[in-house]
């Protein structure tokens, strides 16, 4: 299928471009991270290595693969090589969704090796579950980084719209506890404040409840709700992979 | 090196120059710049916990053992020139409660509450964590049971305040009621009221929690033995 050779040019892409040793360098430096904090707790050594060490490399999971996904893909488009592409009898809707599945499966590849290292400290159990879920939340960084760097002009606006994205993503549940905390004044401006804020959330993926550390520390979510999260993951996939492929076909050839 | 690069030997020597005098101007910079530890004057006031959960982005847990990693450098085991003795224990209570909202779940906040800061020997200091650590048990008895026992403890033996210590240990009777909680924890109005000298109760408290498993943490089992060592060694008579 032709889809699934540009998927496989990915995966060559990053293989050839160093992205192995950037990920071993993310593991060892968590690795060497915790080792460091198991030093100076009194208690609880195990959770703060595991705590730590998860959120060091969920971000840098993600900052790898949107770095090297929108850096490939301007290449692409700097070097013209892209109109070349559009000239191979390829719908743009192939090409767009191989280039995707190229990107998910590198996520799928660094979401197993970034969950190995917790087996350390967390059940198995818990870090299949951490693991999956980190899997489809870079799917979903893919998609978006994808989306950005397609349709945005310049290597550093689409990494800060896709840096924007998901970090206003995890964060969003916490703005809006803040927002709707029992200080705030009843007055109409912070009331529209709130619902804007609502509004805002509504049009993010529910990155604060998906691959959380306490599902390490304090045990798996059950099946149903697990699903669930992993849905809205889907949803939003198929949201920015929509929009992705509606932009791309607009493109002038 | 690749075919796109030129050998070292053929870069002009003052590039070389340059290099090596600004690598040694950033090393003598850093090494004359003081010690971070020891420019802290303070523990500055707490964030609330809405605002350490905004800059944790999502990973309450993490942030709360860092937070208590940042606590525990003003005081016990750090280089500060303000031991934790002379801190400020109401931004210090106000710490622990924002990081114990961050994550509730952690035995951590009250476990160097009961087992540090309620060490202190300023009894006025020590009443202030001791009153905190009673408020926080009552949101989770069954799991904060060990601090506020150790609390207990601590107003029976240092603070020589009986009522106390029998309101501290008839709300772990009253309130704790997980089958994990061992029998003396159970009955511990009588383990206080029991005419016994601190280091016994201690050893007795230790000995009971590492049998019931209430101490699930290597790193915790080893630093109760030594503070158990540090007691004995304490309270030793003189020339024995």
């Amino acid at each position: 299928m032709p889809a699934l050779i540009l998927g496989r040019l990915v995966l060559v892409e990053a293989r050839r471009g160093g992205l192995v040793w950037l990920a071993a360098a993310a593991l060892l430096a968590g690795i060497a991270l915790s080792a460091f904090l198991a030093q100076l707790a009194i208690t609880e050594s195990r959770p703060l290595q595991a705590a730590v060490v998860a959120a060091l490399l969920r971000v840098s999971a993600v900052f790898l693969l949107a770095a090297q996904l929108v850096a490939s893909v301007r290449r692409e488009i700097d070097d013209r090589r892209l109109e070349l592409m559009l000239a191979l009898p390829l719908s743009r809707a192939v090409q767009y969704l191989g280039r995707l599945a190229g990107f998910i499966a590198l996520g799928a590849i660094l979401a197993i090796v970034f969950a190995l290292p917790l087996l350390l400290w967390a059940a198995p159990r818990a870090v299949l579950a951490w693991g999956l879920s980190l899997a489809f939340e870079l799917a979903l960084v893919a998609a978006a980084a994808l989306f950005f760097a397609m349709s945005l002009g310049q290597l550093v606006s689409a990494l800060a719209a896709t840096a924007g994205l998901y970090l206003l993503a995890r964060s969003i549940g916490a703005i809006q506890a803040i927002a709707a905390g029992p200080l705030a004044e009843a007055t109409l401006a912070h009331e529209l404040a709130r619902r804007a804020v609502d509004g805002v959330a509504l049009a993010l993926p529910a990155l604060d409840r998906v691959t959380r550390t306490e599902w390490l520390l304090y045990g798996t979510p059950d099946g149903r709700a697990y699903l669930s999260l992993l849905g809205g993951l889907l949803v939003y996939i198929a949201l920015l992979t929509a929009a992705g492929i509606f932009d791309f076909a607009r493109r002038a050839a | 090196m690749t075919r796109d690069e030129r050998a070292l030997r053929e870069l002009p020597a003052w590039l070389w120059l340059v290099l090596a005098l600004a690598l040694a101007v950033q090393l003598a910079w850093r090494a004359h710049e003081p010690s971070p530890s020891v420019r802290e004057a303070d523990l500055p006031p707490a964030p609330s916990a809405a605002a350490l959960r905004l800059a944790s982005f999502g990973e309450p847990e993490a942030a709360a053992r860092l937070a208590m990693l940042y606590l525990q450098a003003f005081d016990y085991g750090g280089a500060n020139a303000r031991p934790y003795r002379r801190l400020d224990y109401g931004r210090l209570v106000e710490w622990l409660g924002a990081i114990l909202e961050l994550d509730p779940r952690s035995d951590y906040p009250l476990f160097a509450a009961a087992r540090v800061y309620a060490e202190n020997p300023d009894p006025a200091k020590s009443r202030l964590m001791l009153e905190f650590i009673y408020r926080e048990f009552f949101a989770d008895p069954d799991r904060r049971w060990p601090s506020l026992a150790h609390a207990a403890l601590l107003a029976r033996h240092r603070l020589n305040d009986l009522p106390l210590a029998r309101r501290y240990a008839a709300a772990i009777q009253r309130s704790a009621r997980s089958p994990d909680v061992p029998l003396w924890a159970r009955q511990m109005e009588v383990f206080i009221l029991e005419d016994m000298n601190e280091i016994d109760a201690a050893r007795i408290m230790l000995g009971g929690m590492l049998e019931s498993g209430a101490i699930h943490d290597a790193d915790e089992a080893r630093f109760l033995r030594q503070r158990l060592e540090a007691l004995e060694r304490r309270l030793a008579p003189a020339g024995k």
